[in-house]
């Protein structure tokens, strides 16, 4: 074989996504410190903030590519998992905040606050930010739920069911939580009131605000390495083909013994998992999170760039995160025109490359990169 | 002793019937053949058999076990395995992927690889092309990896549905070979097709279906030399 292809042992089968050398966790870490300390400080505030848009954006690209590239299914409900996921990890942290430190402001330390204005030196690591790695796990988790909820009785059938129950679901999803009630700020209240009531309180109409401030270059981009390996494992593994082999032939993936609902439900379960990180992370730099604002129109420009990469393609779907999240920025200086040259910008892409960037295939399969002359050309990349 | 035993199996598609209380006997180390014009019910009987449709009546008996209720890929663990009518190849993967996913419920990779060794004896073309995307082989090419990634679950029966479809006549013929080459090594085959002639030639026994029930069986010979099935499926004026 001269393509990596990780020979993962047996063992659970759930966690054979785990990496077992630690060499990507070094990896992602090592990037999200590199961002954080010296890209930040050098590249100033206006490109810090793309960095950070970018990073989200290519955890919400690469985990619908789980599921729309992967295993071939159409999910058109990345912002309401959003939802789900930035909500309760921001309950979490804002009202454990109350209830652990007594005030909306946390301790965080230098990982979550990039060059704080008092100048004091910060430690590392304080009790805050642990509170708040478990809220964006929480988050997931919570996403995770609602995708297992959403994703059975959907994916046992065939065909495009899974589009319509997430498109219904983004809707619910953002109608429960804008009817929500008020966010409560009275710090006797809060320590009086039972979490399971609290939970209710996700500020309704007016969205969750005064979330704590969290979310740097670090945090992003850690976990959008770690997003990227858990996708590289999902693809390149031997236990991971079986969700290739859903999306090129799904009654031949059953001949082959591969239980395919169980494998579309769990992509569609990992993918929400991370749709719902990235909410949790939007919502503690942005410090205030609405449904409102996570309609539709966000699970599609995440569907975009998934399409545009290539439905399949990893670093398809990081490059089309990337210049997705520019352009519209590049392009502000046309004011009201952008949009519709951006719009222009896909429709010629399309025409060009109906298959994407790169198909299914990764960034290093294809053009002067290529190693083997061979299987380049499969016909119809990225058709499903 | 009898291998695959179908009991009065009925298969409804919605309101079409599709199968009328079809009976069938695969006996062990044969290979038995389902002849039939288009839309007689050949796959259908496939499918039911393979889990990949339920049938609405009947029996399915193998080994002595019923496989009604049960999922495809409990099916394939016991040891029956399925190539689809049209190959279903993986198009974007490479035939290397392919033959893995073959293997796919296996846990003994020692026998995987002799396994593999025996097919790369079989089909020399597909060893030649593992690294290429299996949409690009040509159509013979496809069929023998179908049937070749079947080979690599080790199925003590296999289904095969219409394997020469398509395929110039030299190939037939190759296709033939091997799939008798197979049945040689100990592999019992239900062979679906629509070329009688070399069904009849390869098979021990053989079924010919009309309008989703069994018309006549007997030994593959007999039926060759009879009238109606010359007129019907051979050509033979
Ligand atoms: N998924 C389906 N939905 C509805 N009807 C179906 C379906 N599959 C098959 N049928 C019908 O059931 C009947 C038997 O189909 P089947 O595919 O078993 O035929 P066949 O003998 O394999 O034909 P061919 O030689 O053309 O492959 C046909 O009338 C067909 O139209
Ligand atoms: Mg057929």
């Amino acid at each position: 074989m001269t393509r990596v292809a990780p020979q993962l042992d047996d063992g659970p089968a759930a966690w054979r996504f785990v990496p077992r050398n630690l060499a990507p966790l070094g990896a992602a870490l090592g990037l999200a410190l590199l961002m954080h300390f010296v890209f930040q400080p050098a590249a100033g505030s206006f490109a810090s903030k793309l960095a950070l848009d970018i990073a989200v954006n290519i955890i919400l690209a690469v985990s619908l590519t789980m599921v729309n590239g992967f295993t071939g299914q159409f999910s058109m409900g990345t912002a309401g998992f959003m939802a789900v996921g930035g909500y309760a990890a921001a309950a979490v942290t804002y009202y454990g905040s109350f209830r652990l430190y007594g005030s909306p402001n946390p301790p965080a330390g230098i990982l979550s606050a990039f060059g704080d204005p008092t100048g004091l030196p910060l430690p590392w690591l304080q009790s805050g930010d642990l509170m708040f790695v478990a809220a964006c796990l929480f988050g997931g988790l919570v996403a995770a739920g609602a995708g297992y909820i959403v994703g059975l009785p959907s994916l046992r059938l065939r065909g495009d069911y899974l589009a319509i129950v997430t498109l219904g679901f983004g809707e619910i999803v953002r109608v429960v939580l804008q009817t929500s009630e008020r966010r409560l700020s009275n710090a006797e209240q809060i320590a009086g009131t039972p979490w399971p009531k609290l939970l209710t309180h996700l500020g309704g109409s007016l969205g969750f605000t005064s979330i704590p401030y969290f979310t740097t270059l670090f945090w992003v981009w850690l976990a959008a390495v770690l997003t990227l390996v858990v996708a590289y494992r999902m693809k390149r593994s031997s236990y991971g083909r079986a969700f290739l082999s859903i999306r090129e032939d799904e009654v031949a993936a059953e001949a082959m013994g591969v239980c395919t609902t169980k494998f579309k439900v769990r992509a569609f379960v990992i993918s929400s998992f991370f749709a719902g990180v990235a909410g949790a992370l939007i919502a503690h730099q942005v410090q205030s999170i609405n449904a409102g604002e996570l309609g539709f129109q966000r699970s599609f420009d995440v569907i975009i760039m998934v399409v545009l990469g290539g439905m399949g393609s990893i670093s398809g779907a990081v490059l089309a995160a990337g210049v997705l999240t520019v352009l519209p920025e590049l392009l502000r200086f046309m004011a009201d025109y952008r949009m519709v040259v951006y719009a222009l910008a896909l429709i010629v892409m399309m025409i060009v490359r109906p298959q994407g960037l790169f198909g299914v295939r990764e960034v290093w399969e294809v053009g002067p990169f290529r190693r083997r002359a061979a299987g380049s050309g499969a016909p119809g990349g990225g058709a499903t | 002793m009898t291998m695959l035993l179908l009991e009065d199996l009925n298969v409804h598609y919605g309101a079409i019937h599709a199968l009328r209380g079809v009976s069938v006997s695969v006996e062990q180390g044969r290979v038995v053949t389902l002849i039939g014009a288009n839309g007689a019910g050949k796959s259908t009987i496939l499918r039911a058999v393979s889990g990949m449709i339920r049938p609405s009546g009947g029996r399915i008996m193998f080994e002595g076990k019923s496989l009604s209720g049960q999922p495809p890929h409990q099916i394939l663990r016991l040891g029956l395995a399925h190539v689809p009518e049209g190959r279903g190849i993986f198009a974007n993967l490479t035939v290397d992927e392919n033959l893995e996913l073959g293997a796919y419920q296996r846990s003994d990779p020692e026998g995987v690889r002799r396994d593999r060794e025996k097919v790369y004896e079989l089909f020399p073309r597909v060893k030649e092309r593992l690294k290429q995307a299996a949409g690009t082989l040509s159509g013979g090419e496809q069929q023998m990896l179908a049937i070749g990634r079947a080979l690599l679950a080790r199925p003590r029966l296999l289904l095969l549905d219409e394997p020469s479809l398509g395929l110039a006549p030299q190939l037939v013929q190759t296709i033939f070979r091997i799939i008798r080459e197979i049945n040689a090594q100990g592999t019992t085959i239900l062979l679906v097709e629509q070329n009688a002639n070399m069904a009849l030639a390869v098979a021990h026994h053989a079924y010919v279906l009309e309008v989703g029930a069994i018309r006549m069986h007997g030994p593959a010979a007999d039926l060759a030399k009879s009238d109606e099935v010359r007129k019907a499926y051979l050509g033979h004026g």
